[in-house]
């Protein structure tokens, strides 16, 4: 299949990649590491429920946590093991907090389940391969970690093409590039499973120009395989090509609605590590245990791409990178531009965490003081979402919440080109981060009071209807003596008026004489 | 004559317009009352003198209270309140109370004796149980209005401040010290 033409988007910036360095040795499983750790914090801020208890022995592949809902795809054991507690361990989150996971002893025999594959897959229902999908695990793994199987049913809507995302445009990252290398043929299998499931009529492959060594792996990989839906592109090297929305408009064209989604202008848009996944998961049977990551920078001495199981601690694969240099200075899980920074090498590995990036000094800018803003409008020129970051960054710095989502706050994609190009400094991506934080929040709270008001109208209602019936049941009662045919209860009610009327009357004739 | 007639007609076809549109466009209940309530932090606990944040509401439209007696809206709330009635800010009275961090009351449950009476005072049917039976705080629901405390005989509920989780936490501010 051919591909004439590209778009381009707005913005973006040519950076040095850095890619080199992590891609010089090849592609190597790491270690079985000792203990696992598997956070179970959702995405929705509740727990997924345990599919294991302390003591039990699990095999990789064994579901572990979550199970059914739809947002949340399981987890499962990335080896085989004992389940030697749930406890509160540091999370590989930007916040440092600690969070409960499950943590497994491994038995180095790495025993699996069984689970059989489908490699006549078209002879199945969508439905069915999609709850494979769903329950081998597989979330995005280009980092956001949102679950595949959720995009693959755009409840509704046509979509005509598949977009598999290879343009690892940031700095530094190349975990994507060495799957290309390595396993081309894998990510074309998944790609023609997903291109089924979403009977979508054809199937771009973006991969970024400065990786030629993907792209002519993958050229060929098509070429022998003869997948004649599927198109290979090589998309210009300008950060942040791979960005959902900048790579569908450098593709296709098309501009994905703010607040709306790629399946609205008949895309939809997978990494290319997810896809690969997902055709292990549903044509070979395997769950979602292991990712490729990179781990790089000059603060490592070997930097290179390892298949890492999940839950393997951040400083088990430094270690078998040649451990740290004199020079590590910034550990950060993610790249240089999106990534955050972590407190402690003590944290595992999960589905997002696609680099392992050791700064050594100087290495990153970012930590230089800032200058206060000179109005240039460099932030402006070179924001992807076609935002005004200046305008953003006036309104978040003064509080007001209200103009900061006027300038449509909640479009921005935390690229960080704003933060490059600043001339003064300013870390712009933080204000606006928090500023989405605040409004979030306000959000939040604005629903809790919400439902606060509306149970204690409830009640209100309630407890005047309970008043309501007590009184209703009194008068009831009343009546109904009043009507009774028992004699003794009638002359028991004569006798109490008449004893009433007396007391009035005496009331009465005692009160005169004192009046006058 | 003539004028006269088509002023009189005009006169009785506006006033046909005037009551057709008074009817047509009637505001069910207080659209002020309803803005100050939607600014309210919903707490119900009574802090502001009023029987709940509705009650409130109600007397700052007509004028009888003053914006400063919402405690758990703190210092927003009143800077909030008084843009919105167009009145002068001013702090909070703190003889009412003190803005506090958001905290959900804990039922020590080994000690809870089953009175009922907490669940009796909780404002948001936030407590549950039965005569004789243990009772606990369903946390979610719990507006951290403190009104449980003082029914309970046995002095068993205490708030417990809303711990932060990683779902919860927010990007702070560049410059602000992280925790």
């Amino acid at each position: 299949m051919s591909f004439p033409k590209l778009w381009s988007f707005h913005g973006g910036l040519r950076l040095d990649g850095h890619k080199q360095e992590s891609t010089r040795l090849p592609l190597r499983a790491a270690r079985l590491p000792e203990r696992l750790v598997f956070p179970l914090l959702r995405r929705d801020g509740r727990l997924a429920a345990p599919g294991a208890k302390p003591g039990d022995r699990v095999l990789k592949g064994q579901l572990i946590a979550g199970g059914d809902e739809r947002l949340d795809p399981p987890i499962h054991a990335s080896t085989s093991g004992r389940v030697r507690s749930i406890e509160e361990l540091p999370l590989p989150h930007p916040s440092g907090l600690a969070g409960p996971c499950l943590v497994i002893e491994a038995d180095g025999e790495d025993a699996a389940v069984e689970i059989e594959g489908l490699a006549n897959y078209r002879e199945h229902p969508p439905e069915e391969l999609l709850r494979r999908v769903h329950q081998a695990g597989i979330v995005g793994l280009g980092g956001a970690a949102f679950p595949t199987a959720v995009k693959l049913a755009p409840a509704g809507r046509r979509i005509d093409t598949l977009i598999v995302n290879g343009a690892e445009c940031e700095p530094y990252i190349t975990c994507d590039d060495s799957l290309l290398r390595h396993r081309a043929d894998e990510v074309l299998q998944g790609a023609e499973l997903l291109r089924h499931i979403l009977h979508a009529e054809r199937c771009l492959l973006a991969i970024e120009s400065d990786m030629p060594e993907a792209l002519t792996t993958a050229e060929r990989a098509l070429r022998e395989g003869g997948f004649d839906r599927i198109a290979v592109v090589p998309v210009p090297a300008i950060y942040p090509t791979g960005g959902e929305k900048q790579l569908i408009r450098v593709l296709t064209g098309r501009e994905v609605p703010a607040r709306g989604l790629p399946a609205d202008v008949g895309v939809v848009c997978h990494n290319v590590g997810t896809v690969a996944a997902a055709y292990r998961a549903v044509v070979l049977g395997e769950t979602l245990t292991s990712r490729i990551v990179t781990v790089t920078g000059r603060g490592v001495r070997q930097p290179q791409n390892l298949e890492v199981r999940l839950g393997t601690a951040i400083a088990d694969l430094v270690a078998q990178c040649g451990g740290y240099t004199d020079e590590a200075e910034r550990l950060i899980l993610g790249g240089p531009l999106m990534g955050f920074a972590l407190p402690s090498d003590e944290l595992p590995i999960v589905k997002s965490a696609h680099c392992v990036l050791v700064a050594g000094r100087g290495e990153l800018a970012g930590s230089r003081p800032a200058q206060p803003c000179i109005r240039c409008g460099a932030c402006a020129e070179v924001c992807p979402a076609q935002l005004l970051p200046q305008q953003l960054y006036w309104y978040s710095r003064s509080d007001q919440l209200e103009r900061v989502l006027d300038h449509r706050l909640f479009d921005c994609i935390e690229c960080g080109c704003c933060d490059v190009v600043c001339p003064s400094h300013i870390p712009l991506v933080q204000y606006f981060r928090a500023a989405k934080g605040k409004a979030i929040a306000k959000q939040r709270e604005r629903e809790q009071a919400d439902r606060a008001r509306r149970r204690f109208e409830a009640r209100q209602a309630r407890k005047a209807e309970e008043a309501r019936e007590r009184a209703e049941a009194a008068r009831r009662k009343k009546e109904n003596l009043e009507k009774s045919a028992v004699p003794e209860i009638r002359q028991a009610i004569e006798r109490a008026r008449r004893k009433r009327a007396e007391k009035t009357d005496q009331h009465a004739t005692s009160d005169t004489p004192g009046r006058s | 004559m003539l004028a006269l007639l088509a002023v009189c007609l005009l006169f009785a076809l506006f006033g046909l317009l005037l009551s057709y549109a008074s009817r047509r466009f009637k505001v069910e209940g207080d659209p002020l009352v309803d803005k100050i309530d939607a600014m309210l932090p919903q707490t119900q606990c009574g802090q502001c003198g009023y029987p709940g944040c509705r009650p409130y509401a109600v007397a700052l439209a007509r004028g009888e209270a003053d914006i400063n007696q919402c405690p758990p809206g703190g210092e927003d709330g009143v800077k909030n309140l008084a843009e919105l009635l167009g009145v002068e800010s001013k702090p909070l009275d703190t003889a009412r109370g003190t803005e506090k961090p958001k905290a959900v009351a804990v039922i020590d449950e080994a000690a809870c004796i089953g009175c009922t009476l907490c669940l009796q005072t909780c404002p948001v049917d936030a407590i549950l149980g039965a005569s004789k039976f243990m009772h606990t705080v369903i946390a979610a629901e719990c507006t951290g209005c403190e009104l449980c405390l003082a029914p309970c005989p046995v002095d068993c509920i205490r708030m417990a401040p809303v711990r932060e989780t990683a779902a919860t936490w927010r990007w702070p501010e560049p410059g602000a010290v992280r925790p």
